[in-house]
Parts: C-alpha cells; sequence; structure tokens
C-alpha cells in the first residue's frame, strides 16, 4: 500500500515539567495523530472490558499520552499507573482501522516514565537486578537455574511451604511460586550440541532462538522444540552467544537495555547465515519480530536488524507453511473417544507475529484428538510478561474470567505458546480448575509426545 | 468547576466510585469519533438506573450546568464533546437486556447495551434486528438512537427509527417520562418516540428502550457489478428499484475508493473502473435467487464490465472484502481521516459522485467516495492532516460546497451521523429559518435552560450559503 505520510511535526511547546518534556520528545507524534478516536480498539482492549471506563483503553490511554504531550494535562501518579496499567497484549492493534502503532507507543511512554521513576526502593532492586543483572547474562541465569533447582529439589521448598515462611510473601507472589516448573541448568545446547541435523533432505536451515527463561524453565521444550524442527526437515543451530530478547525490559520502558541486547543477536544470528530464526514463545518472537523498529533510529543496523526481523518466525507457521508435517497420534487415551484440546492464544504470537490459525491447524491434525475453540481464546489471560507480578489485582481478576471459558471447553488439554502464558494457565487451573485433571502445556511439548516414532 | 455542594450531591447520588472529576477522567471524556474536537467537562458521572439519571438530572437542573448523555463516544459530528463543560453521563453501567417478549418480538432493553452484543444476543435465538452502523461492534442502543444510525441494510429494512416502538427518558427537569410501548398502532398523541429519536441528547437522556424484532430472512446472496461508465452503475441503481426488487444491501464504491483499496487489500481490482457496486439480497431462496438473476441481467444491459455472483458463503465473503475494506483502506493513507454523509436521492448519486470529484480537485484535496448506494447515502472521506491548518481549511471548503451540492440535488447534509457540531452551520440550508425555529421551540418546551447536550444541533451564526457555479 501506498505508505502514510508522516511529517514528523511536534507541538512547539516547552514543558516545565521533565516528565512531559520526556514524553514529548520520545512519543511517536505521527502515531498519536493517526489515531482518530473511532473506538474500534474498545471491546478488544482486556482492561476496558473488565472496567468499562474509557481511560482504560487504548483510545483512552493514546488520547492521555497526547494531551500530556499537548500540555494539557500533568502526567501525575494517575497518568503513571494508567500507563502501567496496560497489559500490552496488542490486541487493538489488528482492529485499528488506522494502523496506530500503540504497541510501540506504550513502550515510548514507559520508557519517558523510566527515566524518571517513581519506584520504591524494593522494586527498584528487583528491578535492577533482573533487567541488569539477571536476563542478560546466560551465566547467572543458569546459576539462577541451579538454585532454583537446588531450592525446589533440596527440601528447601518443602521446608519455605511447610515453615509458613512463604506466607511473608504477598499473596500472588506466593501463588506464582507454587506453579514455577522446576528449573535447570541443563538448557538446550548443553542437551544438544549446537548443531542437529534434519531428518532425511533438509529442507532450510533454521536458528533456535532459545530464550532466557525458556530455557531454564522449560528447556525441556526447547529439546522438543529442536527435535520436532528436525522430524519435519529443518537442520537447526543453535547460536551459544545469543542473549535474552530484551522484550521485558522494552515492555517495561527499558528501551536502551532491550536495544543493547538486540544488537547482540542480530550479529551473532547473523554470523550463523540462517534461512529462518525460529522461535517458540510468542512474547519473544514479537519482539525480535520487530527488531528493525526497535533499531530503526541507528543506521548502522539498519540493513542487518531487518535481516534478523524478516527472518524470525513462530515454530508453528513454520511447520504449517514450510514443514514436512510428521503424523500425530494421540495414543494416551485407551478408549476410542478422542481427547478433547483447547487452545490459549498467545497476544503476541497471534497480535504481533499475526500466527493465530497455525497452532489449531496443527492441533487438528493429531489423530484421535478433538480442538474445542474455546471462546474468546484470543483474550489475554492477564499473564502479559510481569504484569501479574507487577499488577495483581487486574491480573487475577482477567485470570478468573479467562477460567470460565477455559473450563467451559471440557478439554483435557490447555496447550499455549508461551511461557509467561503456559504458567498463568497453570495457575488458572489450580485456582479455578473445575475439579477434573486438565494437563496445561506448551503445543510444542504436546506435539512431540504424540510423534508417531516409526 | 462545579460547586462543592453539587459534587457532594453527585457523589451521594452515584457513589464516589462512580462519579470522577480527576484530571485522567476529565481527558478521557473530552473527545468522541470527530476528528479534530476536544473539550473537557467538569465531571464525569456513571449512573446505575434510571432513578439515579433523574436525581442528576434534578441536581443539574438546579444549578443550571450542562448535562452530555454518551455511550461509547464513537460518533462522528461532534455530538458528545461537552464545548460548554458540563458534566459527561455515561451509559455504560446500564447495558442490560431486561426483556425478550417472543410473543410481540419486541426487546426492552437499556441505552448503554453494545449493540453488537444485543444483535448477537437475539439472532442466537433466532430473530432479527436489521440497523447494523459500521460501529457496532462498539456503539450503544441508546447512541444509536440518539444519533438515528444507519448501516447497510438501511434500503430494505430501515434505519434505527423504525425499529423503536417506545421509550423511558429523563427530562431536563429531572421528571421520567415514558412514550410508545409493545405496540405497532399508536396514535395517541403527537409521536413522542420519533421526536427523541435522533434529537441527539438534546432533548431527554434516554434510559430505556423497546425496539422491534423481525423473523430473520432464510437466504443471502452476494453478487459484485464493476463499471467504466459511473452513470452505467448509478442507472443500474435506479433500474433495480424500477424492477420493483429492494435489495438487502447496495452499495458503491468510486474510483478513488477502488485505488486503495487495492491497494490496501491486493485484491487484483481493475484501476480502471469508474464504479462498484457491491449487491445483496435476502429472503426465502426462491426469491432470492430470481431477484439476483434479475439483478444480473440489469447490470448487464447497463454495460457493466463483470458481474460475479458469489455461489457460497466463503466467496461472498471474498466480494465483501473490497467493500469493507474501504474505510480502514482510507484511514492509513493520511493521519486524519473525516468521513461524512451527504444524502441524495438515489437516483441523483451518479451527478453527487460527479460533484464531489470536481469539488475535491477545484479545492486540491482527496476525496474517495463509498456509501449506501440504495438510500443514496454516500460517505465523501477526505484524507488529510490535522496538523496542516491550511489544507484543512480547504477540506472545511470542500465539504461546505459538498454539503451545498447535496442539497441542490434534492438531497441533505447529513443521512446518518447527526448534526451534532459539525453540521451545525448548515442546518438552516437544509431546514430552512422557519424550520430552525420551530426546533427551537421544542427545544425550548423540552428544556428551558438548554442545559441537555449545548451546542449541539443549533449553531450560534448559520454559514453564509454560496451559491455555486455548474460546470
Amino acid at each position: 500500500m501506498a505508505s502514510k505520510v508522516n511529517t514528523g511535526k511536534k507541538p512547539q511547546i516547552n514543558h516545565t515539567n521533565p516528565l512531559a518534556h520526556a514524553l514529548l520528545e520520545k512519543l511517536d507524534y505521527d502515531q498519536l495523530t493517526n489515531c482518530m478516536r473511532c473506538g474500534f480498539c474498545l471491546p478488544a482492549c482486556p482492561t476496558f472490558r473488565e472496567t468499562g471506563v474509557e481511560p482504560e483503553s487504548p483510545r483512552g490511554r493514546i488520547a492521555l499520552m497526547k494531551a500530556v504531550a499537548d500540555g494539557l494535562m500533568e502526567p501525575d501518579d494517575m497518568f503513571r499507573d494508567q500507563m502501567n496499567h496496560c497489559l500490552g497484549c496488542r490486541a487493538c492493534e489488528p482492529v485499528c482501522p488506522a494502523d496506530v502503532k500503540y504497541g510501540q507507543l506504550i513502550e515510548q511512554a514507559r520508557d519517558a516514565l523510566e527515566d524518571h521513576p517513581v519506584h520504591s526502593l524494593p522494586v527498584k532492586g528487583m528491578r535492577k537486578l533482573f533487567f541488569k543483572g539477571v536476563f542478560p547474562h546466560r551465566s547467572r541465569l543458569k546459576s539462577l537455574g541451579r538454585t532454583m533447582k537446588f531450592y525446589q529439589q533440596s527440601g528447601l521448598r518443602r521446608v519455605a511451604r511447610g515453615s509458613g515462611m512463604m506466607k511473608l510473601f504477598p499473596k500472588h507472589l506466593q501463588d506464582m511460586e507454587r506453579i514455577l516448573p522446576d528449573a535447570t541448568a541443563q538448557g538446550v545446547i548443553e542437551q544438544l550440541g549446537t548443531v542437529y541435523p534434519a531428518k532425511g533432505t533438509p529442507i532450510a536451515r533454521v536458528a533456535l532462538f532459545r530464550g532466557c527463561i525458556m530455557d531454564v524453565m522449560f528447556a525441556g521444550t526447547n529439546v522438543n522444540t529442536v527435535k520436532l524442527l528436525a522430524e519435519a526437515g529443518f537442520e537447526v543451530v543453535i547460536p551459544p552467544e545469543q542473549v535474552c530478547c530484551g522484550a521485558l525490559h522494552a515492555h517495561s520502558g527499558e528501551l536502551d537495555l532491550a536495544r543493547d541486547l538486540a544488537r547482540i543477536n542480530v550479529r551473532v544470528f547473523k554470523e550463523m547465515n540462517v534461512d529462518y530464526i525460529v522461535s517458540n514463545a510468542g512474547g519473544c518472537g514479537a519482539l525480535l519480530v520487530e527488531y528493525d523498529h526497535l533499531l530503526h533510529e541507528d543506521e548502522a543496523w539498519k540493513e542487518q536488524s531487518a535481516w534478523f526481523a524478516s527472518r524470525v518466525v513462530d515454530i508453528s507457521k513454520l511447520l504449517v507453511e514450510h514443514g514436512r508435517i510428521p503424523a500425530f497420534r494421540d495414543g494416551a487415551s485407551s478408549s476410542s473417544e478422542p481427547v478433547v484440546v483447547t487452545y490459549q492464544d498467545s497476544c503476541h504470537l497471534r497480535n504481533v507475529m499475526r500466527s493465530g490459525t497455525e497452532p489449531r491447524q496443527l492441533i487438528s491434525q493429531v489423530a484421535n484428538v478433538t480442538f474445542q475453540e474455546m471462546k474468546e481464546a484470543d483474550r489475554c489471560c492477564g499473564s502479559a510478561g510481569i504484569y501479574n507480578v507487577t499488577q495483581p489485582e487486574m491480573a487475577s481478576q482477567i485470570l478468573e474470567h479467562k477460567m470460565e471459558n477455559v473450563n467451559a471447553t471440557g478439554a483435557r488439554y490447555l496447550l499455549t505458546s508461551n511461557p509467561g502464558c503456559l504458567m498463568q494457565m497453570k495457575l488458572g487451573v489450580e485456582k479455578h480448575g473445575c475439579g477434573e485433571a486438565m494437563e496445561v502445556q506448551h503445543l510444542v511439548d504436546f506435539l512431540y509426545e504424540r510423534l508417531n516414532h516409526s | 468547576m462545579l460547586e462543592p455542594a453539587l459534587i457532594a450531591q453527585l457523589r451521594d447520588i452515584v457513589g464516589d466510585t462512580h462519579f470522577r472529576d480527576d484530571p485522567e477522567a476529565l481527558i478521557a471524556h473530552s473527545y468522541d469519533g470527530t476528528p479534530m474536537l476536544q473539550a473537557k467537562p467538569d465531571a464525569v458521572v456513571y449512573p446505575a438506573n434510571t432513578e439515579q439519571v433523574s436525581a442528576i438530572m434534578k441536581a443539574l437542573s438546579t444549578y443550571k450546568v450542562p448535562l452530555i448523555s454518551r455511550g461509547s463516544g464513537s460518533n462522528l459530528c461532534g455530538g458528545t464533546v461537552p464545548v460548554e463543560g458540563g458534566v459527561v453521563m455515561v451509559m455504560h453501567r446500564m447495558n442490560q437486556i431486561l426483556e425478550l417478549d417472543m410473543e410481540n418480538l419486541t426487546a426492552r432493553v437499556q441505552p448503554g447495551l453494545i449493540t453488537a452484543d444485543f444483535i448477537n444476543h437475539i439472532e442466537a435465538l433466532g430473530l432479527f434486528y436489521p440497523p447494523d452502523p459500521s460501529s457496532m461492534r462498539i456503539s450503544t442502543i441508546g447512541g444509536n438512537i440518539a444519533e438515528c444510525s444507519g448501516g447497510l441494510r438501511g434500503l430494505k429494512y430501515g434505519t434505527t427509527k423504525d425499529y423503536v416502538l417506545g421509550l423511558e427518558a429523563v427530562l431536563a427537569s429531572g421528571e421520567i417520562i415514558r412514550t410508545g410501548g409493545k405496540l405497532m398502532k399508536d396514535v395517541a398523541g403527537y409521536d413522542l418516540t420519533k421526536l427523541l429519536v435522533g434529537s441527539e441528547g438534546t432533548l431527554a437522556v434516554i434510559t430505556e428502550a423497546t425496539l422491534k424484532l423481525i423473523p430473520p430472512p432464510q437466504s443471502k446472496m452476494t453478487m459484485l457489478a464493476m463499471f467504466r461508465d459511473l452513470y452505467g452503475a448509478a442507472r443500474t441503481v435506479s433500474a433495480i428499484i424500477e424492477a420493483k426488487i429492494i435489495p438487502a444491501t447496495l452499495e458503491f464504491m468510486d474510483n478513488p475508493t477502488i485505488r486503495v483499496v487495492d491497494d490496501f487489500a491486493k485484491l487484483g481490482l481493475p484501476l480502471d473502473m469508474e464504479a462498484i457496486l457491491l449487491i445483496e439480497q435476502d429472503g426465502d431462496p426462491e426469491t432470492v435467487e430470481r431477484d439476483i438473476e434479475l439483478i444480473r441481467q440489469i447490470c448487464m444491459r447497463e454495460q457493466a464490465d463483470s458481474v460475479q455472483v458469489a455461489a457460497t458463503r466463503e466467496e461472498a465473503e471474498r466480494l465483501l472484502t473490497a467493500r469493507r475494506s474501504a474505510f480502514t483502506a482510507l484511514a492509513r493513507l493520511r493521519p486524519t481521516t473525516i468521513l461524512e454523509d451527504a444524502t441524495v436521492p438515489r437516483s441523483k448519486i451518479a451527478d453527487m459522485v460527479l460533484r464531489i470529484n470536481e469539488i475535491a480537485t477545484k479545492y486540491n484535496v482527496t476525496i474517495a467516495t463509498f456509501g449506501h448506494a440504495g438510500d443514496g447515502n454516500l460517505h465523501p472521506t477526505a484524507t488529510t492532516d490535522a496538523r496542516d491548518p491550511e489544507e484543512i481549511h480547504r477540506v472545511e471548503q470542500a465539504f461546505e460546497d459538498i454539503f451545498a451540492a447535496a442539497l441542490e440535488l434534492g438531497g441533505t447534509i447529513t443521512g446518518e451521523h447527526g448534526v451534532g457540531i459539525v453540521k451545525a452551520p448548515y442546518l438552516e440550508w437544509k431546514v430552512g429559518a422557519s424550520g430552525i425555529s420551530l426546533m427551537k421551540g421544542i427545544k425550548d418546551v423540552f428544556d428551558p435552560d438548554h442545559i441537555l447536550n449545548p451546542g449541539k444541533v443549533f449553531a450560534k451564526e448559520t454559514r453564509k450559503r454560496v451559491v455555486l457555479q455548474h460546470g
């Protein structure tokens, strides 16, 4: 289509408030102007649906950003809270007639807020520890994994829970701790090496983006991803120097840190000379696929980041579009009754990577399985990166409504495509499950376990 | 600023959580779907029921403070922008279907109900509510009634006014009135129901509506016809009606729209076509098939370049894509999109489209036209940039000429969006000085202190009408 005429014109205002000044500087004023306030985003927005009030909608938040930039209002505490109240699920983007890049606007707003923070000391410390100290560093993540594994297996966890020590933490953190999977220091490379050959004639050479949390908490899923890709005809390489994608940083207003991580990943993957860069986590993939935008102000990285972004694909889409899809069969069920399976979209996989149909296509191909579409499966589950930790109230309200729809499917398996959603759904089943056993799994694990190993 | 005593009263009526006067709430209720209009209210209230609405109105009339009632704020005429400050009343909490009467085929609903939610609900029960404004996924029944919204099915099924049988409303004084009922015939006095439908929140606050439901059509067929000659397309529209066929949908796109849509949706549309007609008929299967065949013959007779009839529902969906993409495709061209709704007798569509194109050239602005050809309701859409005052001025001049052209052709300044602020300066062109004074008289009776949605419908000053030179 004809590209939109963007003038970059901003109002000439000398804000005395430094935060207002930063917002005017950082916000893309063209995008603010592009919002024509039609309101089509309102029914798509989870926080608007929960509250029914305009400021809790994308149209409302954009109006607030623009009002601050235009000098119509001061960026007070309520403004700050409202910007943080957004889940960042980006369900508003596919329904926007004017193609407003809301996800970019909210990140720019949070970036400006982070330059003028008001975090309490403990939160500040936690943010620094994780965003700067842990996520970017593979070795520290691994030792975190080892520590967690120790905590989980040594009996410390039992002691912690038994002693009532966990009760010292806020309720929602106690809940989170309960559903944490077993961590490991044995990531996908430690288990499979850096190159894994294709089964049969290779269709393409692909690189796995292993993720930071994925590889510590869900290393098994990474291993299954590689094996499933190989089974479908792809040669898989896993660049060992790759780092965290930076999504949690970007969504929390740490854009500079996210850019640093992006540059490392672009360099490392570029050297591998691959046809595709495969992600198995919607949250990571959605940022990877927008590295070109993240680095768009950096002339030196323009070409390389575009190269990178154009190759990023979710495993489900790659399998459906280019793979030799192997036969899957559910043999677990002894009766002839097919097993009922449902799927919770990863918002970022659906709304940003636009891969909503492929996971469903794959599930439907498994023999002896009935796919039961969940009502509003495309709505955020409330996990949203670290949202369920920072905004526990709204997250738990959204989860409760989500679980009504989950339970209505009567499914035996609930599948998803992102670690955050996976943990949130596990929490949901534990808190609001309807009693009967429902298993929550990553789509890749479910498929891999049902491969017909002939 | 509201007086503290009034604030205390309002808090008392709706409860602390449903009264807001913080900067966030004021900014978020300072706009609607209309470009380039913004004004902050003094407070926002979210009433739970009719009694609260009545109590709020009593308080506001004592203090003579304006009240702007609104649903989702998706209108395109500036109808819910609080230009004179006051209190914005959001009806979202009053969103229940109160009763479905299957014996009378009526529904009693609250105004904050989202139109699409209502339609989904009653369609699942095998019923049909035809008004389908493009905003229905977010707009409310109350908003649709206040603006008398139309939609794609207006030609065959009518618009919102044809489905409102009765209303409950709160007057400026706080008095609660009930009009009409579950009645298909009712001539007891002046028709207050019809008067309130389309009154844009300037006469009363609608708190409940009794709606007419009808049985759904059994089947539907869809076709697309392309024309190199604009008049061929226009004659086709007239010929279809002349043949005594009333299609369920009869939509039109002009050449500038076709180009933009094709660029956006990559549909491979022929770019040298001057017009595309999208036609749907519904009803019992035999009649539908007969009508579609007759329409196909009419299209061919009027030199259509191509006619496609969808064999399956999927194919129909594909044909519908072009028309459905029109607004989105246009909205993405430039930062600001101004969508108007000049309407002419359907026999004048070709003349009107040509006039619009001439006017766009004259002022050097981009205007594409699509719309509901069957009822003559066109949507000339300007793509521009609110940050360029000089260009915006030319766009405004162009629209002024377009309104004048519509009137010259026997049409009107607005078919379904309402007058609001945007078209208030032109209302007198349509209804005349005596029409305005009659309407003002009605306003005075309902709302003597002018506290209901002030600054709308009636302009402080009517635009001087320029007599256009033809050619």
